[in-house]
C-alpha cells in the first residue's frame, strides 16, 4: 500500500484544451494503466486523479471541474505537490481488439491503457466525444496508436455533430471487437453498453466518485457494494449491472445520495 | 470450535468484533457488506442533525502499517437522509449501533430517539472525536456533559445506551464512571488519539484541519490502558477499540476487560476481510489456550499475581516504591 504522501515538484506542464491541463512529475512507485493518485495542492483540497501517464515522469490530466481543480490549473513547473498512491485497479490488457470511447477528461485515463494495449500487439479503434472541437482530448496522441480515431462533438464543430456514442453501434459493426474501454460521464457510458451488449462486446469501464481516505476505509466513495477506490475504479461493466446509483445518482461529501 | 459469542450491551454478537464507527459506515450497502464479511456487528458512522460535508482533504495521513492520523470532519448525510442507509443493513440481519453526535443533551436526546426509530439495536454516543467544533471530545471532556448527555439519550430511547469515550482526557475512566451513573448500558473505549503530522518540506501541517485523530496499532496500548482502568471503574460492559489487527488484539482487549471490541483501521490496511481472519483465529487460538467461551476471559487479567521478586533486585520485577 502505497499510502504515504510524497512531495514531488511539478516539471512539466502541458496545456491540453482549453479547460484541460497536464502536469507531469517524477514519482518513484511503479503504476498500471488505470490507477489514479491523490494530488494535494497544498493549501487546497486533495483530489483522486487517474495518471494520463503511467512512466517516468508520471502525469495527470486535470479539467476544470470545481475551485480546486480550476487551481490546479495554474500549477506551475517547479510548484510542490503531494502525491499517494497509486490506487486502485487496472485495464486487463489481455484483449486484441479493443474500441476505446472517451468523453471529454475520461479519454485522460484511457490513453495510457491504450498506449500499453498498443504495447502489448492489440489492435485500437479510438471514438472520443468532447463539447466542441477545441475540448477534444488526446485526438493526436491517440491517432499514434490506433488505427482509426473518430470524433464527435456536441456543436458539430469537429467530426460527428452529436453524441460520441451515436458511433460506438456502427464502429463494432464494422469489425469483430473484443472489448470496449470506456471513460466519461456514466450517461454515456451507460449508452456504451447498451450499444455494445447488443453486440455481444464486454464492457470495461473507469468511473469517479467523491474521494477521501482512498484506502477503502471511509466511505465516501461507496458505489452499490463497491468501494470505487480499492475495488475500482476500472469495472466491468458486468460488476455494474445490479449497482443502481450507476448512472443515476452520486454521494456528496456528507455522504447525501443527489441525482446525476 | 471455541465459542466466540457475546453479549454486550442488549446486542447478541456472533463474535466480539464490531465494525468501528467512521469505517464503511456511509451507505447501507457498505454496513450490510462488513456484516456479511464476518463482522458480529456494526457500528454506523456518527450521525448529526444535518448533513455535513466534512473538512477538505487531506483528512487523512498513515504511517506505513502502524497508525494513521485523520480528521475527517464527522462527514455524514444528515439524520433525514441516514434511515434508508440503515434499513439496508438491518435487511442483511446485522446487529447495528447507531452513532450520534451533538451539541448538547437535547440534540443528542433528539437524534437517539430518531436512530431508535430506524431500528436499530442501540445506540452509541461519540463523545469523543477529537477535531471537530463544539461536539465529539470537546462536550465529552467533562464528566458532567458525559453524565447530562447520557441521562437525557437514557430517557429518550428503550435501546441500551453505549457511551464512546476520548483517551484524550487525565482521567479517561472517570467519564466512563459518569457514563455509567447517568444509565449508560456500557462503554467503548477509546476513540482516536489527537495528534498532527507537519510536512517539513512545505512547513506546514498536513491535514487540512491541522489537527486530527490518531488510530491503528501505535495506540493499542492506549486503549488497553484505558479498557483496563475503565473496567476497574464501572460495572457495566466495556467494548474495546484502538489498533486491533489480530486476535492476539482482541485477546489482550477481553483480557484487560472489553466484553467486545471494534475494529476501524485495519480495514484500511487489510481490507473488510480482516473480521473473517480475525474472527477464524480468534476460534483457532481459544481452541489452542484451551478456552471454551471467550467470554470466560473477560478481564480475567485483573488480580493477577504479580511477577516474583527477584532475590537482590536488579532484574524482573521491580517493586514501584523501593
Amino acid at each position: 500500500m502505497n499510502s504515504v504522501r510524497t512531495i514531488v515538484e511539478v516539471s512539466e506542464r502541458i496545456p491540453e484544451t482549453p479547460s484541460t491541463v497536464t502536469l507531469r512529475f517524477s514519482y518513484a512507485p511503479s503504476a498500471t494503466p488505470g490507477q489514479f493518485v491523490m494530488v494535494w495542492l497544498p493549501g487546497d483540497d486533495e483530489l483522486p486523479m487517474s495518471l494520463s501517464y503511467t512512466g517516468d515522469p508520471k502525469g495527470v490530466t486535470i479539467k476544470a471541474m470545481g475551485a480546486t481543480s480550476r487551481h490546479f490549473l495554474s500549477v506551475e513547473p517547479g510548484a510542490l505537490v503531494g502525491i499517494r498512491g497509486p490506487y486502485g485497479n487496472s485495464f486487463d490488457l489481455a484483449p486484441r481488439r479493443i474500441l476505446v470511447v472517451g468523453g471529454g477528461s475520461g479519454t485522460a485515463v484511457l490513453a495510457p491503457a491504450a498506449e500499453a494495449a498498443a504495447r502489448n500487439g492489440s489492435r485500437l479503434v479510438a471514438a472520443l466525444g468532447a463539447t466542441t472541437e477545441r475540448e477534444l482530448l488526446f485526438v493526436e496522441r491517440m491517432g499514434r496508436i490506433a488505427e482509426t480515431v473518430r470524433v464527435a462533438t456536441d456543436d458539430g464543430t469537429a467530426g460527428h455533430a452529436g453524441f460520441v456514442t451515436d458511433l460506438v453501434g456502427p464502429i463494432l459493426g464494422q469489425g469483430p471487437f473484443d472489448a470496449v474501454w470506456t471513460c466519461g460521464p456514466e450517461v454515456m457510458m451507460r449508452k456504451v453498453i447498451s450499444a455494445a451488449e447488443a453486440r455481444a462486446v464486454p464492457v470495461v469501464c473507469s468511473m469517479e466518485r467523491h474521494m477521501k481516505c482512498a484506502l477503502g476505509m471511509c466511505d465516501a466513495c461507496a458505489l452499490g457494494p463497491y468501494h470505487v477506490c480499492v475495488d475500482g475504479p476500472v469495472f466491468p461493466a458486468e460488476r455494474l449491472r445490479n449497482v443502481p446509483e450507476f448512472a443515476t445518482s452520486k454521494r456528496e461529501s456528507s455522504g447525501r445520495r443527489v441525482r446525476l | 470450535m471455541a465459542d466466540l459469542r457475546v453479549t454486550v450491551a442488549g446486542l447478541s454478537l456472533r463474535n466480539p468484533l464490531l465494525l468501528a464507527s467512521g469505517i464503511w459506515g456511509e451507505s447501507g450497502a457498505s454496513l450490510r457488506g462488513a456484516f456479511e464479511a464476518g463482522a458480529g456487528g456494526v457500528v454506523t458512522k456518527s450521525i448529526g442533525s444535518e448533513p455535513r460535508d466534512g473538512y477538505p482533504n487531506p483528512t487523512i495521513e498513515t504511517y506505513e502499517r502502524w497508525g494513521m492520523l485523520n480528521a475527517m470532519g464527522l462527514p455524514n448525510p444528515g439524520i433525514d437522509e441516514y434511515p434508508r442507509e440503515i434499513a439496508q443493513a438491518l435487511s442483511a440481519g446485522a446487529p447495528v449501533v447507531g452513532s450520534i453526535f451533538g451539541h448538547d443533551a437535547d440534540e443528542f436526546a433528539r437524534l437517539a430517539a430518531r436512530i431508535e426509530a430506524t431500528g436499530v439495536h442501540a445506540v452509541e454516543l461519540n463523545l469523543s472525536c477529537p477535531h471537530a467544533e463544539g461536539v465529539g471530545s470537546e462536550v465529552g471532556q467533562d464528566p458532567a456533559r458525559v453524565a447530562e448527555i447520557t441521562r437525557a439519550v437514557k430517557a429518550a430511547v428503550r435501546v441500551p445506551v453505549i457511551a464512546k469515550i476520548t483517551p484524550n482526557h487525565a482521567d479517561p475512566a472517570s467519564l466512563a464512571a459518569a457514563a455509567e451513573s447517568a444509565g449508560a448500558d456500557a462503554v467503548s473505549a477509546i476513540n482516536t488519539v489527537r495528534g498532527m503530522a507537519i510536512d517539513v518540506r512545505l512547513r506546514r501541517p498536513v491535514l487540512a484541519h491541522g489537527t486530527g485523530g490518531l488510530s491503528g496499532p501505535a495506540i493499542k496500548p492506549v486503549g488497553l490502558a484505558c479498557v483496563w482502568q475503565a473496567f476497574e471503574r464501572v460495572k457495566i460492559p466495556v467494548i474495546g477499540v484502538g489498533g486491533i489487527t489480530s486476535a492476539e488484539d482482541v485477546l489482550e482487549y477481553v483480557l484487560a476487560g472489553a466484553r467486545a471490541v471494534e475494529v476501524g483501521t485495519a480495514v484500511a490496511f487489510e481490507g473488510i476481510g480482516v473480521f473473517g481472519r480475525i474472527a477464524a483465529e480468534l476460534a483457532r487460538r481459544l481452541d489452542q489456550l484451551g478456552v471454551a467461551r471467550l467470554e470466560e476471559l473477560v478481564g480475567a487479567a485483573h488480580g493477577a499475581a504479580p511477577p516474583p521478586r527477584t532475590p537482590g533486585g536488579g532484574q524482573g520485577y521491580i517493586p514501584t516504591s523501593v
